[in-house]
């Protein structure tokens, strides 16, 4: 029988999302995404100076990542403060998931700081903060070729879906949880994660829903974006 | 610093603050949000206090008690200052700065006895809840200390009890309780700055920034006082003290209508 999805959602279905910048005034860029209820917030400082001095690069800016989950975000036990090596991972796979869409040739020895915090969690976390970091890149006013869309795919019981919950993550026969994240104007890949056995074409498969899904996801940021700057020019 | 300073302390000279309030006088925009984190914490609350936003989380754990109070449940306060909500703050182990916010909200929450802890306990010597409160700045634009008090109080009212597994001795997080924690009195935390001869409340980063003594005092309904934190480099005459602790009495009242 195949898998019918435990939220009652069709198989490509995303949950309900909501997008805002600028939610951070303090900062130079700054976005809220929230899909489900998994809630995140990425606020961009810089570009700035970079320090200590032997991490600059004469050539180009530096990017630099951090994600957090809040003590209290977590499903269950309060998450230890502070990072940790699933913290760390996540933040570098940020940084790489952003850095194609960067052109920080115009910033030599300077640093672009995205913290990423994570307000409240159900699954899909670093394709939220990658999704929200975008924004808040772009509401920095950093120059960018695209956005970058992200969204958490899943294979259970060989049927693919997009948008996985925790609900779904913690399936009791196994999944296969495939993090993804889109440059949606070529629709090329900047981010890819597997825990779990699935085969080849249903990766193929995970690949596609994942990108059709990031389309409706890019949509939203862009909407975001805009309102933004409609809310200035008031 | 020093020529944002010099500017501070010359509109206040004429009674004058860099956003047109009197220096007695918070900002007019302080709300409570309660529930902002509802699936993941067992409490949780935003507070704004103009463009300030601070929110807290509680999360509820069964552990071990301290050996000298085997019968009371363990609260513990941590305030982070995140590198997202001020250019200035960087990542890394816990600042001084964050550890002194941590202790002066545990302390207005611990000293007044707004949790009867006595009620926490599951069975003595062995089993007792455990109360975290996480307190996390989103913007920095002044009076972390109060908006941060403020959001642990908050998320302390809208927190449920999970509920607690006999036989396995663990806490169930997929049901809730409608059980409000075992709370009482609600203690106000009020920072008065002291910049030149000039007391004010509510303060922007650069008064906070200029200041030469601060004293945050937390206080109760009926006007007492329950826990005290002194700050700044500059020392305080008794006069002052009797000063600020009268105004933080005061605009402690004010705020407590908001909650």
């Amino acid at each position: 029988m195949a898998y019918k999805r435990l939220d009652g959602r069709k198989n490509d279905e995303l949950r309900p999302m909501e997008a805002k910048t600028g939610v951070v005034p303090s900062a130079d860029g700054s976005a809220m995404f929230k899909i489900g209820k998994t809630i995140a917030i990425a606020v961009v400082h810089g570009p700035r100076e970079l320090h200590p001095k032997f991490l600059q690069n004469p050539e180009k800016g530096v990017l630099r990542c951090n994600y957090n989950m809040m003590a209290f975000s977590g499903s269950g036990d309060r998450v230890r403060p502070g990072p940790n090596r699933r913290s760390k991972e996540i933040s570098y796979v940020t940084e790489k998931a952003l850095l194609p869409v960067l052109d920080l040739s115009k910033y030599p020895n300077a640093v672009i700081d995205v913290y990423v915090e994570l307000l409240q969690t159900d699954a899909g976390t670093r394709c939220a903060g990658i999704t929200a970091a975008a924004m808040a890149l772009a509401d920095a006013g950093i120059p960018m070729k695209d956005l970058v869309s992200a969204v958490a795919c899943g294979v259970i019981d060989g049927t693919v879906v997009a948008d996985v919950d925790k609900a779904e993550e913690d399936y009791e026969g196994g999944m296969g949880d495939i993090p993804l994240a889109f440059l949606p104007r070529n629709g090329e890949v900047s981010l890819l994660q597997l825990d779990g056995v699935i085969t080849k074409d249903d990766l193929n498969k995970a690949i596609e829903i994942g990108r059709k899904a990031s389309e409706k996801i890019y949509e939203l940021q862009k909407k975001a974006l805009k309102e933004r700057f409609e809310r200035e020019e008031k | 610093m020093n020529m944002i300073k010099d500017h501070i302390v010359k509109l206040l000279e004429k009674d004058m603050r860099e956003d047109g309030r009197k220096l007695t006088e918070y900002r007019k925009e302080i709300t409570i949000e309660y529930g902002v984190s509802p699936k993941s914490a067992e409490g949780s609350a935003r507070v704004r206090i103009g463009k300030t936003e601070v929110v807290a989380g509680v999360k509820l754990d069964a552990g071990t008690p301290f050996p000298d109070t085997p019968d009371q449940g363990v609260m513990m306060v941590n305030a982070e200052l995140l590198p997202l909500s001020n250019p200035n703050f960087e990542s890394g182990p816990p600042s001084i700065d964050s550890i002194e916010l941590s202790r002066v909200v545990d302390r207005g929450i611990r000293e007044c006895h707004m949790i009867d802890t006595h009620k926490l306990c599951i069975k003595e010597g062995e089993k007792v809840w455990m109360i975290f409160i996480d307190i996390y700045p989103i913007n920095d634009d002044g009076n972390l200390f109060d908006a941060a008090s403020l959001a642990a109080l908050a998320a302390l009212k809208d927190a449920r009890m999970p509920k607690f597994n006999e036989e396995t001795g663990k806490v169930d997080y997929s049901e809730r309780t409608k059980e409000p924690l075992p709370l009482s009195y609600e203690p106000i935390e009020v920072t008065v700055l002291k910049i030149k001869d000039k007391l004010i409340v509510d303060p922007s980063v650069d008064e906070w920034n200029s200041l030469d003594a601060r004293l945050t005092v937390a206080t109760l309904k009926d006007g007492k006082i329950c826990a005290l934190q002194k700050g700044g480099g500059a020392a305080l005459t008794s006069e002052d003290v009797d000063n600020m602790v009268e105004l933080a009495i005061e605009k402690g009242k004010e705020l407590r209508k908001l909650l």
